[in-house]
């Protein structure tokens, strides 16, 4: 049998017949199937153009509650035979998971819409060279140099379980970041995602970096402090990120290490935080990798703690449904949020910059950390645009800060929210986020450019 | 796997390729995590492929698959040269690279015993005998245990005739230990949090005696609820190596990958300060006792190779001499950019990656003199700052933050009390500059990283650092509020 031939739903099926021959009492069989294309520029010419087409099998063997978990991408019929034989040794070499609450049922699955765009399925190494060279023309307009990557993705996705699941869907997205350098190094960024790549505006995301490198130029020193600051929508993707990574977690919750408590007021009023994986404007999803529909879950509702997301281990622990955020076994992380969206304001990019009295604006985060777990409190660097506003105007740029900072504490400091957001990806997945101002923000070093 | 990597081969020269090289790489992995008495997962994976690099009109072009048929050798080597033609309508200098013998041979790493042949029932024991004795401690919240193992069989093939053929196999175990109290939540892990890496077999972990250090490890973890905060000043540290090897990893590391230098990875990770006016001039990177090394030959190393990914011989590379500046970790195509060889750094996270210049065992050389003890002894005033918490570093790799598990007030040349919640943070010259001892061979030790990301599309690298402890003075601490 040719395995190109073969859907990922009957390639998936196939290894639950012979998982079901092993002796497996329930049986999981996930099937990815990846093809990923990257063309990368750095100093304003392309330096790196990849391709990747990948198939792979997880396979979740259970003998009543033990488990066993093997994967590979081998797909002829000795391999999978081989792939089902191991996952059943491992799991009848492990003593039982007393609290393994069993693979999930079926739920009723509704199909998204705007997941798979066939342009992007199809985009070619010439399609995402054009788009490079839209943003390095850009920079050499602005008489900067131009860094950055264009990636087009194919995930096929299918689930398979021996409780009847049975869901496949192919999703797509474009994934465009640049920097923008000037002769002393002033930088700046812009980003942009889309499920179909031809919504991305190459040449306006090239202008919008070179402008803020050209607008770098000069920056002077500033001492780190506490500062009001204004979060572009690219730092605001990082508290997101961060707070999905430490607290939203059903599994962060039950192991005591999130700060999240329902009921509990983390954020201002004005912050309001859904996972929503069948948002039209993210990157749609309709089940996660446990083949289990994906749930909206309000995270944070005008600040306060509302719910975390669950799986289906989670989820049996605490004697409710899986809200669908599963990832793929073995997973000691839990579930996560993969489709934040946090709602917008009413404030364009010129009012959250004009209530500031003096503060910075910030462009973007880098190499963030947590320093503490459960009071959220995040170390990184600002980059690629650091501004000193006064009187609600930008005076000019300003040397990077070191950050050391409570992400609640920002939360609980939003005093307003930008009116349009930005689509872009973090190391979570896909967020929807506005720009926000906030009232205090501790910077706690600086360096040199 | 040789017929298919010579098909892909002469598709791309065929196809007008000036240069190709083939991997064709297989990886198994297994792990097993342990978490508060019981096994979390077990899972074994494994992944083959072929990745085909080519050079066409000057310009890189790389495509991969696992279909490892002789129809898809062709497919993916004239796709590469598709690639290779369309980046070649945007770039400015055609690639060069540096001349070398074409490499032939055969390299293994060494193992006492077989990872993949120690039965899974004995290896979740040792794990969970380990837990439990973490878990007998009173106020323990919850507890990980871990092991993972990675071998790699990777057969290399280039257009100028090399042929290499290597298994790699790497080991990783680790316990941690969390006690929680209200919103505060503290962490001890040994001997690193997701657990320590060698290039070694299953006696690595027997070395690390997890099940003999849980106990002393988890009462450390309850005992820092209750320690006083780590108060802010600036003040003598020591490090352990066991943070060490980190600020090596990043402030030494990172800035030395000559691809950075040459912004490459500008978009994602960085640049770098040490720009290549700095090698010319000597620049000033440390203090005089200050010896840095890049050395893919080190045993234990997981940067520790016979060829790196371009086919270049595994070396050992002089990166800091008496804290002058002297060397980069660097590539065929980066090398001759600053008028040398390549050092042999190029290496690929799998078949499906291209090779990016990564650390290879990047070594902070001990001292003759004092032991990590006599420096503690020799210390009148300060912290003993050990095991990893947290990191940050600029993109330049100038301002870093680190965060420590442990730290213990030195008073006296005596060690005190606990503290908890200990940061420093600094500028790297400036702190390299103020590095007044190192602990001598006898406390050396081979330690790494199984986590080092870098480039895009995303690549997880094994990067190695030996190391002996060290002291620096006048160090900022307890940066935040809290």
């Amino acid at each position: 049998m040719s395995v190109r031939a073969e859907s990922g739903l009957e390639l998936a099926q196939r290894v639950l017949r012979l998982a079901e021959q092993e002796g497996a009492t329930e049986a999981e069989a996930l099937v990815t199937a990846n093809s990923e294309q990257l063309t990368r520029f750095a100093n304003s010419e392309i330096h790196q153009n990849v391709a990747e087409d990948n198939r792979s099998v997880n396979l979740r063997f259970v003998i009543g509650k033990q488990v066993g978990v093997a994967s590979t991408n081998r797909l002829d019929d000795e391999s999978l035979r081989r792939l089902a034989s191991a996952a059943a040794q491992i799991a009848r070499l492990q003593p039982e998971r007393e609290d393994f609450g069993g693979l999930p049922g079926p739920t009723q699955i509704r199909p998204v819409e705007g997941a798979y765009e066939p342009a992007t399925a199809g985009a070619s190494p010439e399609d995402r060279a054009e788009a490079a060279r839209a943003v390095i023309s850009a920079a050499d307009d602005a008489g900067v140099l131009s860094y950055g990557s264009f990636k087009t993705v194919t995930e096929r996705l299918a689930v398979a379980n021996s409780h009847g699941i049975a869901a496949e869907e192919e999703r797509t997205y474009g994934h465009l970041i640049t920097v923008a350098m000037g002769p002393d190094g002033e930088a700046g960024y812009a980003e942009g995602a889309a499920v179909d790549h031809r919504a991305i505006d190459a040449a306006a995301l090239g202008r919008e970096a070179a402008g803020k490198a050209q607008a770098s130029r000069n920056a002077q020193s500033i001492d780190p402090g506490d500062y009001p600051v204004v979060l572009e929508e690219y730092a605001v993707m990082d508290l997101l990120d961060m707070l999905g990574y430490l607290g939203f977690s059903a599994l962060a919750v039950q192991e005591e290490r999130s700060f999240f408590e329902p009921g509990r007021k983390v954020g201002s009023d004005l912050v309001t935080i859904v996972d929503d994986a069948s948002d039209p404007a993210g990157m749609p999803a309709s089940f996660d990798y446990e083949g289990v529909a994906k749930q909206p879950v309000t995270l944070l509702e005008r600040g306060v703690c509302v719910d975390v997301v669950y799986d289906a281990q989670t989820a049996a622990k605490a004697g409710r449904a899986s809200t669908g955020h599963g990832l793929p076994a073995p997973n000691q992380w839990g579930p996560f949020a993969l489709n934040q969206v946090m709602t917008a304001g009413g404030e364009t990019r010129e009012q959250l910059i004009g209530g500031l009295e003096r503060g910075l604006l910030v462009t973007r985060f880098h190499y963030t950390n947590p320093v503490h777990y459960k009071l959220a409190i995040v170390t990184g660097m600002t980059r690629d645009g650091l501004f000193l506003v006064e009187g609600g105007q930008v005076r000019g740029p300003v040397r990077n800060l070191r950050f050391t900072q409570s992400y609640l504490d920002a939360l609980a400091g939003v005093e307003a929210v930008g009116s349009s957001r930005k689509l872009l990806r973090g190391f979570l997945g896909a967020v929807l986020v506005p720009a926000v101002r906030i009232s205090a923000f501790t910077f706690t070093g600086a360096t040199q450019h | 796997m040789r017929d298919l990597s010579r098909r892909a081969l002469d598709t791309a020269s065929q196809r007008g390729a000036s240069y190709a090289d083939v991997r064709v790489v297989r990886r198994a992995e297994e792990s097993i995590v342990v978490k508060s008495r019981r096994v979390e997962g077990v899972s074994f994976g494994e992944s083959e492929g072929f990745g085909v690099r080519v050079l066409v009109d000057g310009a890189w072009g790389f495509a991969s698959s696992n279909v490892l048929t002789a129809e898809e050798a062709d497919r993916v080597g004239a796709e590469a040269v598709r690639i290779a033609r369309a980046s070649a309508s945007a770039i400015r200098e055609p690639v060069r690279l540096d001349a070398r013998p074409p490499a032939h041979g055969r390299f293994e790493t060494p193992f006492e015993e077989d990872p993949f042949a120690v039965p899974v029932d004995r290896k979740i024991a040792d794990l969970l005998e380990a837990d439990e004795r973490m878990n007998a401690v009173k106020g323990v919240g919850f507890t990980e245990t871990r092991y993972n193992a990675q071998r790699e069989w990777k057969d290399f093939a280039a257009s100028d005739g090399s042929e290499t053929e290597q298994v790699i196999t790497h080991v990783s175990a680790g316990i941690e230990a969390n006690a929680i109290d209200g919103d505060e939540l503290q962490r001890r892990s040994f001997p690193d949090w997701g657990g320590g890496y060698s290039a070694a077999g299953y006696e690595h972990l027997r070395r690390l005696d997890l099940a003999g250090r849980a106990e002393e490890l988890a009462s450390e973890a309850v005992e820092l609820l209750s320690a006083p905060q780590c108060p802010p000043g600036r003040t003598t540290i020591v490090l352990h190596p066991s943070q060490l090897y980190l600020q090596i990893h990043e402030s030494c590391g990172h800035p030395i990958e000559l691809d950075r230098v040459f912004g490459t990875e500008a978009s994602y990770a960085g640049t770098s300060f040490l720009t290549t006016d700095k090698l010319r001039d000597g620049f000033r990177y440390g203090s005089d006792i200050v010896n840095i090394v890049a050395d893919a030959t080190a045993p234990l190393g997981l940067g520790t190779f016979g060829w790196d990914d371009e086919g270049v011989a595994a070396q050992s590379v002089p990166i800091v001499e008496n804290g002058r500046f002297v060397g980069y970790l660097s590539s065929r195509e980066t090398a001759p950019r600053i008028g040398r060889q390549s050092g042999g750094a190029m290496r690929a996270d799998g078949w499906n990656r291209i090779p990016l210049i990564r650390m290879t065992n990047v070594n902070l050389l001990p001292q003759p003199g004092m032991s990590f003890d006599d420096i503690v002894a020799d210390t009148d005033d300060g912290l003993l700052l050990a095991y990893n918490r947290s990191w940050s570093i600029d993109d330049r790799r100038l301002n870093f933050q680190f965060a420590t598990e442990v730290a213990r007030e030195i008073k006296g040349g005596k060690v005190g009390r606990l503290l908890k919640n200990a940061t420093y943070t600094g500028i790297t010259p400036e702190f390299w500059g103020s590095c007044d001892a190192i602990a001598h061979e006898a406390d050396y030790q081979m330690l790494g990283t199984g986590n080092c990301g870098k480039g895009e599309p995303g690549q997880i690298g094994h990067v190695g650092h030996g190391c002996s402890g060290a002291r620096f003075r006048d160090v900022q601490v307890g940066v935040g509020k809290w």
